[in-house]
């Protein structure tokens, strides 16, 4: 089927079965490979995106799903050569270490400070619990995240 | 001043050098590569856990249609150009299971495909089919020393070992003591779970193979290579791609998968792509060794240590791969940061039809340490004195002597680190029982103390002598050349620190070059705790050694007076590249008797101790962390930030290992080969941590750095357990606590055999 969709605020298509995985296509057909495979099950998040603003796992959503619709990949998050708040706090505070896991992470932080900005730091861990880190021990990003938010509050 | 510290950057946060590539997708992992025409691999595996490999059949598949094979390259032992073996240690593991051979373990690799598109290469697999005769099994090591099963020799013991110290009789000894401490302590399989899953990618040029992927030791892989593709170091290339994690799991398993890459693009003639699904990278690649740990310890009843006794086996599982060297390290640290004048450690381990254990973080004492620290905790209880009282009294200082007699003289940060932990024990625990929703809680606090031996055992450090160059090149840029990968640690950034630091430069006048085999001297491999306190001190010595030769040259200029990166512009400019590359001397008085086991086991030690709350629920078992207070002596933190997130990391492996990881294998085959069913610990599941870095300089050391990577996974393991058993107390026997993990059905067990 043919898939229209808005991916980083720019119109794309592509001729594609429907039910190939969201995040192959992303990574095959768009050459976006910023968008990773860590589990394939929906487990890891390292495969994340926000699809309509919403958080989801790429592996998990069919691509005929988002026809129409609109995404954010980890491309999309900086602005040209600035980047978001959370990705540079992520490098200040030593958030991103093999980094496989950091774009879905950043995605999945991106979200969770919009959906609640006053979140509470339990409750940031809570909204981030579908992510997947196995280097940092998840302290360096949850302090990386805080520090965004209290950045957004200033 | 902020001159001074922008020329002095060690000891400074500086963010990662490749910071921006992985916070905004750029950076190039092995699945993110492609060459024109490359097509995909994937390898056939074994169902059985022991057995001959009768035949190999290219069949009919289960469409209507028979299978077309006409896309497919098909590649089998006998496509093998060298000899048949993946060389680490020894010649005894197969790249390929060939017809007539055994096959020794569950989803051992016995064929390979490769096809023009991942979907091809599947039905491939499934149409290959393969015709064995099973044969009885040994999967467990109380199965395999029965030697019914012949696996590795005649006894199936891959390795043992024996240190003792002191002249009396160990066991007359223990019969005398006032308070004898007794416990078997059993831990199982820990999946590393790098979130990148193993992969490489091959590609041939005539005679020449290029080989790009997920690794920690580049010349690992090319050592393998030379065996098994009968391939000149001049005709290979193995170059590192950003790798997203390793923690020992990529140390020795990517020449397998580099070995059967070039194979298929040998055979295929395009470049082809091998990466692991992840039910196939947590089913067949190594895994920590599990363990049973027999432990005796003596006091006499002022609290001293009169004598230890301790009997460790490990499971090899059914290659030797790097087991007799992870055993070796678990028997050194196993009598712990302990003074005891009378010590015996027998080690031993055994061969088992099940897939091969490995490297993993710790490398074989995060299992010894886990077993003297929950002995440390009931001797303190049977003594009547405080958990931090009898540590105090027992530890290792400056002075004193390790099992294996090695004198400890300088950065012994023992002292140091406890009284760190100890100001964090002030706090009391939070003693309100939370019945709001009718729950009962009990809460608990664990101490743990250990120590950790930096670099390669013995004299090993000697034997690698390892080499890094630092250059400048012909375009006036520094460049550290050394085969040190940056898996995730940080080492390309703190060698920039390192050597700017030495050069008296910028952090960003360097450019750590990432590791190929053509570019990059050996300076042995990224494992061991030996990155930045022994390739760190050769790339701070070749730095130092590069800015006389530039001062020198410009002084014979007549340009005194110009700052460095402006005379290396100007000597590069006339001179073209300066290379200078140095090699490891380790300190003087490392002297080590590998027959006896006896001297300087380790150049020096890392020291830690780690406090932990806990929170149990009754009801339901589960384990919640409240607190978690780590504190390690570290040398010198060339970047304190880094530094810290290793420790951090570090310690949710090992808390994830006590609570909730665990591999569980049946008939040798491994049960739970996903992220759903094969957990490791959350954001939700971590607990906030407070990491305290203490810095006793190792005077050998570059700036005083010694090795940290791996002691963060010894500890925090004893600790949360020894938590958990103050927690519950009385309401479960003291033996419950000494198997891992401790799930909630382990304590609800547990709780359910007293009550």
């Amino acid at each position: 089927m043919k898939i229209e969709v808005t991916i980083n605020g720019e119109k794309r298509q592509v001729e594609t079965a429907g039910h190939r995985r969201l995040l192959d296509v992303l990574r095959d057909e768009f050459a976006l490979f910023g968008t990773k495979e860590g589990c394939g099950e929906g487990e890891c998040g390292a495969c994340t995106v926000l699809l309509e603003g919403e958080v989801v796992n790429s592996c998990l959503i069919a691509v005929g799903q988002v026809n129409g619709k609109s995404l954010t990949t980890i491309e999309g998050m900086a602005d040209g050569q600035t980047l978001h708040v959370i990705q540079q706090a992520l490098i200040d505070f030593g958030g991103a270490q093999c980094g496989i896991c950091t774009p879905g992470v950043a995605l999945c932080a991106k979200w969770a400070l919009e959906k609640e900005p006053n979140a509470s730091k339990e409750r940031l861990r809570e909204l981030m619990s579908g992510n997947i880190c196995r280097c940092t021990g998840y302290q360096a990003i949850v302090d990386a995240v805080v520090s965004a938010q209290e950045g957004a509050d200033s | 001043m902020v001159e001074n510290k922008k020329l002095f950057s060690v000891g400074q946060d500086i963010g990662r050098v490749d910071g921006v590539a992985k916070v905004n997708g750029s950076a190039q992992y092995v699945d993110d590569l492609s060459y024109p025409g490359m097509w995909h691999g994937m390898t056939k595996r074994s169902e059985v856990a022991h057995g001959v490999l009768k035949a190999i059949v290219k069949g009919a598949g289960s469409g209507e249609t028979a299978f077309d094979w006409s896309d497919i390259v098909v590649v089998t032992a006998a496509d093998i150009p060298g000899r048949n073996t993946i060389l680490l240690m020894e010649e005894d593991q197969p790249a390929l299971v060939s017809v007539g051979n055994h096959i020794r373990h569950m989803d051992e690799a016995v064929a390979l495909v490769a096809a023009p598109t991942r979907a091809r290469a599947l039905a491939a697999l499934g149409a290959l089919e393969i015709e064995v005769e099973e044969l009885a099994a040994a999967v467990t090591p109380d199965e395999a020393l029965k030697a019914e099963v012949k696996i590795y020799g005649d006894d199936n013991i891959f390795k043992s070992f024996l240190i003792e110290k002191g002249d009396e009789d160990i066991d007359t000894l223990l019969a005398s003591c006032a308070h004898v401490v007794e416990g078997t302590y059993r831990t199982g399989a820990q999946e590393q779970m790098y979130i990148e899953t193993q992969g490489m990618i091959s590609r041939w040029d005539g005679e020449n193979c290029h080989i790009i992927g997920s690794m920690q030791c580049p010349f690992y892989v090319q050592k393998a290579m030379r065996t098994l593709l009968d391939i000149t170091d001049d005709a290979l290339v193995v170059e590192q791609a950003v790798t997203g994690g390793g923690f020992g799991g990529k140390e020795e398993y990517p020449s397998m998968i580099a070995g059967h890459a070039a194979l298929l693009a040998k055979k295929a003639g395009v470049p082809v792509k091998l990466i692991y699904e992840r039910d196939e990278d947590i089913a067949a690649t190594t895994k920590r060794h599990p363990s049973v740990v027999k432990h005796r310890m003596g006091f006499d009843e002022a609290g001293n240590i009169v004598a230890i006794d301790i009997d460790v086996v490990f499971d090899g599982g059914a290659y030797l791969t790097l087991t007799p060297v992870v055993l070796s390290r678990g028997v050194l640290h196993a009598a712990g940061p302990y003074r005891c004048a009378n010590t015996r450690v027998r080690g031993r381990a055994v061969a088992t039809n099940t897939p091969p254990h490995g490297a993993f973080r710790g490398f074989g004492a995060p299992q010894t340490t886990f077993a003297y620290e929950r002995q440390m905790q009931k001797a303190a209880k049977a003594l009547g004195m405080s958990q931090f009282a009898l540590r105090e009294k027992c530890m290792l200082v400056e002075g004193d002597t390790t099992s294996t007699s090695q004198l400890l003289k300088g950065s012994v940060g023992s002292i140091e680190v406890m009284a760190a932990v100890k100001e964090h024990d002030a706090k009391a625990l939070d003693t309100r029982i939370d019945d709001s929703a009718g729950a009962s809680i009990r809460r608990g606090r664990g101490l743990a103390f250990y120590f950790h031996g930096a670099g390669f055992t013995g004299s090993g450090e000697a034997r690698l002598a390892g080499r890094a160059t630092v250059a400048l090149s012909a375009s006036g840029q520094f460049e550290v050349r050394s085969s040190s990968t940056d898996i995730g640690q940080g080492v390309r950034t703190m060698f920039s620190q390192i050597s700017a630091t030495a050069l008296g430069v910028e952090v960003d006048a360097i450019e750590v070059v990432v590791p190929a085999t053509n570019k990059v001297p050996d300076s042995g491999p990224t494992v061991a705790s030996r990155t930045t306190m022994v390739v760190g001190k050769v790339v701070h010595e070749a730095s130092v050694a590069l800015r006389e030769k530039i001062e020198a040259w410009a002084a014979d200029k007549g340009m005194q007076g110009m700052g460095l990166r402006e005379a290396g512009a100007a000597m590069a400019r006339e001179e073209g590249e300066v290379a200078i590359t140095s090699q490891y001397k380790p300190p003087e008085g490392i002297e080590w008797d590998d027959e006896t086991y006896t001297g300087s086991a380790y150049p020096c030690y890392g020291w830690a101790a780690c406090l932990i709350d806990v929170s149990v629920d009754l009801d339901t078992a589960e384990v919640t962390i409240d607190r978690c207070v780590h504190a390690v002596d570290l040398g010198k933190a060339i970047n304190p930030t880094i530094v810290k997130g290793q420790i951090e990391g570090g310690t949710l492996q090992s808390l994830g290992w006590a609570l909730w990881e665990e591999v569980i294998y049946k008939g040798g085959k491994v049960q739970n080969d996903r992220m759903t069913n094969c957990i490791i610990p959350t954001f939700s599941d971590a607990p906030e941590m407070t990491t305290i870095l203490v810095e006793e300089a190792f005077d050998f050391g570059p700036h005083g750095a010694k090795g940290v990577g791996e002691i963060p996974m010894d500890g925090p393991c004893a600790a949360v357990v020894n938590a958990v058993e103050d927690a519950l107390g009385e309401l479960a026997s003291a033996s419950s606590f000494d198997t891992l993990p401790l799930t909630p059905e382990a304590i609800g067990r547990a709780l359910r055999s007293v009550s």
